[in-house]
């Protein structure tokens, strides 16, 4: 950043990560709720100050009578959807990212995942998907929480997948952490032929010359940058699709990474802790010797600034991706 | 104290049968304690009379049936404290007595720090502190959603556990959605693992600290078994859907009942050894029959 640029604003709690042409569904996880909430009267929906935030406005309209405000109070909104979980209904509790991992923690796996209760965390803000700052950017939540027994994540790529990890979840007796994309969010996964499993990993696209490993919203991203490989440079990108990142469906990655073909992981998190690393255990725990590039969030506090702009700082841009497909093909046995 | 109790119907009868399931409860303690030569003695001793009043009297549950849905909830957010709730159990009829000769053992259901998922009975995963009561207020608006508030909800706290800023997060809470159907008990015997309560984190005037956080509050001899049952019996006939939370401090003694014990220094953790369990046995069974008199 320098003082001589436009400012840009930086709508920073209200980015949008839709690419341009990419169209949106509002608030997809609150309808889901609402609805699934309208079929199975033991949904309830909590939040510690941050409906609004979260989408749970949506459920909270629908369903006062089921809608918890717990205040600003993490710890106490997770452990209270623990006991409501104790007494038979199902929790969604809803919080940003950095304060359901770094504030909670202890509660959610204490209270929820070592009795195996079907609390339900749905976070916003995963990763960096906020310009506001390291207070506020999740970074590292995916390793915070990989190594708590019993708890499932879901990383969801668009609109399409947060529909389906509601009820999913739900239906799911353990506890789940789902790393929510809130507001106008972008809808992709239905150009293609795709349904979401619970700990599945999924080939979203096929493709001859190079497989992207993804997760979240990088889903999007190595999709639209796959369909610029194929256009503008005749490259052939095949993309997986990693909506649960717990439990790892290592069986899948594998037989995907373990071919000629440039291979890369897309993750928006660090690369500390969180998909590459998955990955790389599930290589090396096959015997798979497999360069893989790491296409993530680096090791450090992120800037505050305007979304875009640090997505294609830290390289999470679809520009960001093709840039980082064509020179691995370039240098194959380059590393970073 | 003797008109309310005059005026509750408590009568002589049920003090006595309430006194017997203490001393069971103390001999358990005892047992368990000994079958590891250490432990958490001290703090189960001293809320003995709690857990015998809340066991084998107030707790509406089924010894046979230990998740049966129409029961109350009682929640052990003190996990160290878990050999008194066992014994509580064992006098309750949950598991057996001889069980607890395997406290702490391994494979045994009876873990050091209880767990939901280990004991029947147990309905938390406690030991990390500050944690049950969030977890309270979550089961008593659970259940009042539901149209259950009748069924009501204990937390088992202790005065150190209050250093933990969740407690107060649940507090707050509780008092916020009016929780009628949440009765705290907060176990004040002025120590933990670094020393007095008094000088690691200031917990004083605890009367006024929850009742302006919106409770009901009653301070009470937790040693004194009248006073621990007529305080739960004012709690819960004062018990409703949508009322002020109810908590009951209460002061107790660590190690009471075995005056061997209660003289030892290190009363967190305390090791005792082989040669005077038998002697604090034998001292409980002579405070028990003397009083019994």
């Amino acid at each position: 950043m320098t003082t001589t640029s436009p400012v840009k604003r930086s709508a920073a709690m209200i980015a949008s990560i839709a690419d341009p042409g990419v169209p949106t569904t509002p608030a997809p996880f609150g309808h889901a709720l609402a609805d699934l909430a309208a079929r199975d009267d033991r949904i309830v929906g909590l939040t510690a100050d941050l409906s609004k935030y979260t989408d749970m406005h949506v459920f909270a309209a629908a369903h006062p009578d089921r809608y918890f405000e717990m205040g600003m109070a993490e710890q106490l909104m997770v452990g209270a959807a623990a006991g409501m979980a104790a007494v038979g209904l199902i929790p969604f509790a809803t919080t940003y990212s950095v304060f359901a991992t770094r504030r909670a923690y202890d509660f959610l796996c204490l209270d929820a995942a070592e009795p195996g209760l079907n609390v339900n965390v749905v976070a916003a803000l995963p990763g960096l998907t906020t310009g506001y700052g390291p207070s506020h950017q999740a970074t590292e939540d995916v390793a915070i929480l990989r190594g708590m027994p019993d708890l499932t994540i879901f990383d969801p790529a668009d609109a399409v997948d947060v529909e389906a990890i509601v009820p999913a979840a739900a239906a799911l007796d353990g506890p789940t952490y789902t790393r929510l994309l809130r507001g106008q969010v972008p809808r992709i996964l239905d150009r293609y032929d795709y349904t979401f499993e619970v700990g599945k990993a999924k080939v979203v696209r096929p493709g001859d010359d190079v497989v992207i490993v993804s997760s979240g919203l990088m889903t999007m991203r190595a999709l639209l940058a796959a369909e610029k490989l194929s256009e503008e440079h005749g490259v052939e990108t095949s993309v997986v699709h990693c909506a649960t990142l717990k439990p790892f469906d290592e069986e899948t990655v594998v037989a995907q990474l373990d071919t000629d073909r440039l291979a890369l992981t897309a993750e928006n998190h660090t690369v500390v802790g969180g998909l590459f690393e998955a990955v790389a255990g599930a290589l090396v725990k096959r015997g798979v010797g497999k360069r893989v590039h790491p296409i993530g969030l680096p090791d450090a506090f992120l800037d505050a600034g305007a979304l875009p702009t640090l997505h294609e700082k830290y390289g999470l841009s679809t520009d960001a991706v093709v840039a980082r497909v064509l020179n691995g093909l370039r240098r194959p046995h380059s590393y970073s | 104290m003797a008109a309310v109790t005059q005026e509750l119907g408590l009568d002589a009868a049920r003090t006595r049968r309430v006194a017997d399931s203490a001393f069971e409860i103390r001999m358990g303690v005892l047992e368990q304690g000994e079958a590891q030569g250490e432990g958490y003695v001290g703090q189960a001793l001293g809320i003995a009379d709690v857990l015998a009043a809340v066991y084998c009297d107030k707790l509406r549950h089924r010894p046979e049936d230990p998740d049966w849905d129409g029961r109350d909830r009682f929640l052990l957010s003190i996990g160290h404290y878990a050999l008194a709730s066992y014994a509580a159990l064992a006098a309750a009829g949950v598991i057996p007595r001889a069980e607890l000769q395997t406290y702490a053992a391994d494979g045994s259901r009876l873990p050091m720090s209880g767990m939901k998922t280990y004991t029947p009975g147990m309905e938390i995963s406690g030991g990390s502190l500050g944690h049950g009561l969030g977890q309270a207020v979550g089961m008593a608006l659970g259940l009042r959603l539901q149209g259950r508030a009748d069924q009501l909800v204990y937390n088992l706290l202790s005065d150190g556990e209050l250093n933990e800023g969740s407690t107060w997060e649940a507090a707050m809470s509780a008092a916020h959605w009016n929780l009628g159907n949440l009765v705290a008990l907060v176990d004040l015997n002025g120590l933990q693992a670094d020393g007095r309560t008094d000088d690691i984190l200031r917990m004083d005037a605890q009367e006024d600290r929850w009742s302006s956080f919106g409770w009901h509050v009653q301070r009470i001899d937790g040693n004194d078994l009248e006073a621990v049952l007529t305080a739960l019996d004012v709690a819960t006939d004062q018990a409703v859907a949508h009322g002020r939370p109810h908590v009951i401090l209460c002061d107790t003694v660590l190690a009471k009942g075995v005056p061997i014990l209660e003289a030892k220094d290190k009363l967190h953790f305390l090791r005792v050894a082989a040669e005077e369990w038998p002697t604090a046995k034998e001292q409980l069974t002579a405070g028990y029959e003397e009083n019994s008199r």
